[in-house]
């Protein structure tokens, strides 16, 4: 099984320091129904796929065609009718929601196309959720690191702004400085920029690749936007619920 | 600050309005039952010690007829056989020392009052009454088995002490005899009469005692009674009160006569004041109740608008017991603040009742609300509260813990 599609880089030469290079996901012959009765669909019909760490991947379709299904299964959100997905070399699916969940907290960040902010809490607030969960740092370091996510974001002045008092370019910025709160070796994004202007779009790009190849991050994208997917590292056509 | 604790404050500040109904139902349940458990159980302490200050915690009359031996016995006195519940009996004591030497192997036992009782025709100045019933007491003994002591209203217990012939007699008598203290009365009992001076005029607040009860030296009632020996009853006063039940089962195995306890003689108000406390406690917990719908409505409202931020805490790696605890906690929030403000609500308006103006005399004689003081109508009506609002919280919570990210990230959450 290899990486495919339109790449403009090939995995050829061993790993670099941070882990560049090694795999960081994997599935295998994923389906995924849904619903029910006569309304049941067959939404993934077996498509596999690896994503390499420091790579930027972009899966591209139509409406309909599964790649967000495809995304929330990568990210442990749902779980496969059948077929394998792997998380740093470990099977993660069909475990049980309690490995899943602590997986999703260790290992995978995601990005939404709504921002999905936590509307009461301010930017600082939202960016340190993640890691008082995981609880691997101090206090201090924590607050130190949600400080300089949001610095890297273009938002150290607004950390001590609610969610509501941010527009959505700047939401959908500490949401990535958020998915990457954990250093997580796997970034899901769902139309990260599909709520966002061309100018903040390109931004919001720029950030979220910029940081994941910094820190040796595989990041998975689901796009419309077709300037967005041709400045990633691969491109993944679906249709139909599988890779084309 | 735990982060789940920290999550819960937010969401629940978010919800202010909904928030301040569930925090108003509870600080109004907790407060008002609290109010009615220190009313309900104010009177009903009051008349206990009322009645243990009139007729002690045991009442020990009556030997329990069980051989030939002791019915020929007691055909020696003008003692008669009675019949109750199956039991004969022997009416009156007939060697109270003995019974008393015995009584005081008992280690919660205060203290023991022989008494000679008799109905007696009373007659003043102006009137006559009928209905009186003599007690004849030894005083010292007396007061260590009742609150006489404390009941005189009008002259003194050393006035008594001074004089053979003086008598002891009860508010409402007093006013019917028109009589006041130093007046003289004649007292007569199947014929023979005697002249004595009012000592002092008592009061216990129990009108049926304070018109009936006339307490006079024992000498002068055995005299007049024609009781040359043994006692109508012992009046018996206890340490511990409560323990009177066990204590009289025990009298009745040892000294073979019948003992009552307070529990047993005043079992109807007893009953009286226990449906009350229960009806008042099943009324007010109606406002917990309130409370916890109020919660329930406000943890269902918050878990329909948080789904999505649910969503994005699973996707953090929040488990499911991660979402159940802060809605818990906000529960659990408003029950603190509810129990904190409720308890302090209910101190306030208790102290407030206990000045308010209530005179009654019948079965007691208060002239305002009497309240009480118990740690234990703080607990039980937080308890009643934790309990009510977190079964009603516990249903939202679970439902938002149910939710799986995946379908409320695809917007198909149900």
């Amino acid at each position: 099984m290899t990486t495919m599609g339109t790449e403009k880089n090939s995995f050829a030469g061993s790993a670099p320091a941070n882990g560049r290079g090694s795999i960081a996901l994997r599935c295998a012959n994923l389906h995924r129904y849904l619903g029910q009765g006569e309304g049941r669909v067959h939404v993934l019909k077996g498509v596999s796929f690896e994503a390499e760490r420091g790579q930027v991947y972009a899966i591209v379709g139509p409406s309909g065609c599964g790649k967000s299904t495809l995304l929330y299964l990568l990210g442990l959100l749902d779980q496969p009718d059948d077929g394998q997905i792997e998380i740093n070399g470990r099977v993660m699916s069909h475990t049980d929601d309690l490995a899943r969940t602590a997986a999703r907290g260790e290992h995978i960040g995601f990005v939404f196309q709504f921002h999905f902010l936590m509307l009461e809490f301010t930017a600082l607030e939202n960016v340190l959720m993640p890691m008082r969960k995981l609880g691997k740092l101090s206090p201090e370091a924590m607050k130190a690191r949600a400080h300089s996510l949001l610095d890297s974001v273009g938002l150290g002045a607004k950390t001590h702004r609610l969610g509501t008092q941010l527009s959505g370019g700047e939401q959908q910025r500490v949401a990535i400085a958020r998915a990457l709160a954990n250093q997580p070796t796997i970034l899901l994004a769902d139309e990260p920029t599909g709520n966002l202007d061309v100018k903040n779009s390109s931004l919001v790009f720029d950030l979220l690749t910029r940081l994941a190849k910094d820190n040796g991050q595989a990041v998975v994208l689901v796009t419309h936007n077709p300037e967005i997917a041709q400045r990633c590292d691969f491109t993944r056509p679906m249709r139909d619920g599988l890779f084309v | 600050m735990s982060p789940n604790l920290r999550i819960a404050f937010r969401f629940l500040t978010a919800k202010k309005r909904a928030m301040f109904m569930s925090l108003s139902c509870t600080i109004l349940g907790v407060g008002l039952f609290i109010v009615t458990q220190a009313t309900t159980s104010g009177f009903q302490e009051f008349f206990i010690k009322v009645i243990l200050g009139i007729n002690g915690a045991i009442r020990i009359e009556d030997k329990i007829q069980d051989t030939m031996r002791s019915m020929a016995a007691a055909g020696t006195s003008d003692s008669y056989f009675l019949q109750r519940e199956g039991v004969k009996y022997i009416e009156g004591i007939e060697e109270p020392q003995r019974i008393s030497d015995a009584l005081k192997g008992f280690s919660n036992v205060r203290g023991i009052s022989a008494v000679v009782n008799g109905g007696a025709q009373i007659t003043s100045s102006f009137k006559t009454e009928n209905s009186p019933q003599i007690f004849g007491i030894v005083l010292e003994d007396h007061l260590r088995v009742s609150d006489l002591g404390e009941q005189i209203t009008s002259g003194t217990l050393d006035d008594f002490r001074g004089s053979l012939t003086s008598v002891l007699v009860g508010r409402v008598l007093a006013d019917r005899l028109q009589i006041t203290r130093g007046d003289s009365i004649v007292i007569s009992v199947r014929g023979q009469s005697r002249r004595c001076r009012v000592a002092a005029i008592y009061e216990t607040g129990y009108r049926e005692v304070d018109k009936v009860n006339v307490y006079m030296h024992m000498s002068e009632a055995r005299s007049l009674l024609r009781k040359p020996s043994g006692a109508t009853f012992l009046q018996i006063g206890l340490h511990n009160p409560d323990r009177a039940p066990q204590d009289a089962a025990r009298m009745v195995d040892i000294l073979n006569h019948k003992a009552t306890s307070w529990q047993e003689r005043e079992i109807t108000w007893l009953a009286v004041f226990r449906a009350l406390r229960i009806s008042t406690m099943i009324t007010v917990s109606v406002f917990t109740l309130i409370a916890s719908l109020a919660m329930f409505n406000t943890l269902a409202m918050i878990v329909l608008e948080k789904t999505k931020d649910i969503a994005i805490l699973r996707s953090m790696g929040y488990e499911r017991r991660d979402i159940t605890q802060i809605f818990l906690w906000q529960a659990g929030i408003v029950l603190a603040i509810g129990a904190l403000v409720g308890a302090a609500f209910g101190a306030g308006v208790t102290w407030l009742v206990g000045q308010v103006p209530l005179p009654i005399n019948g079965i007691f004689k208060t002239d305002h609300f009497i309240v009480t003081w118990d740690p234990m109508h703080y607990v039980g009506a937080i308890s009643t509260a934790v309990v009510m609002v977190m079964i009603a919280s516990l249903f939202p919570a679970r439902r938002a813990a149910r939710l799986e990210p995946g379908d409320i990230v695809r917007g198909t959450a149900q």
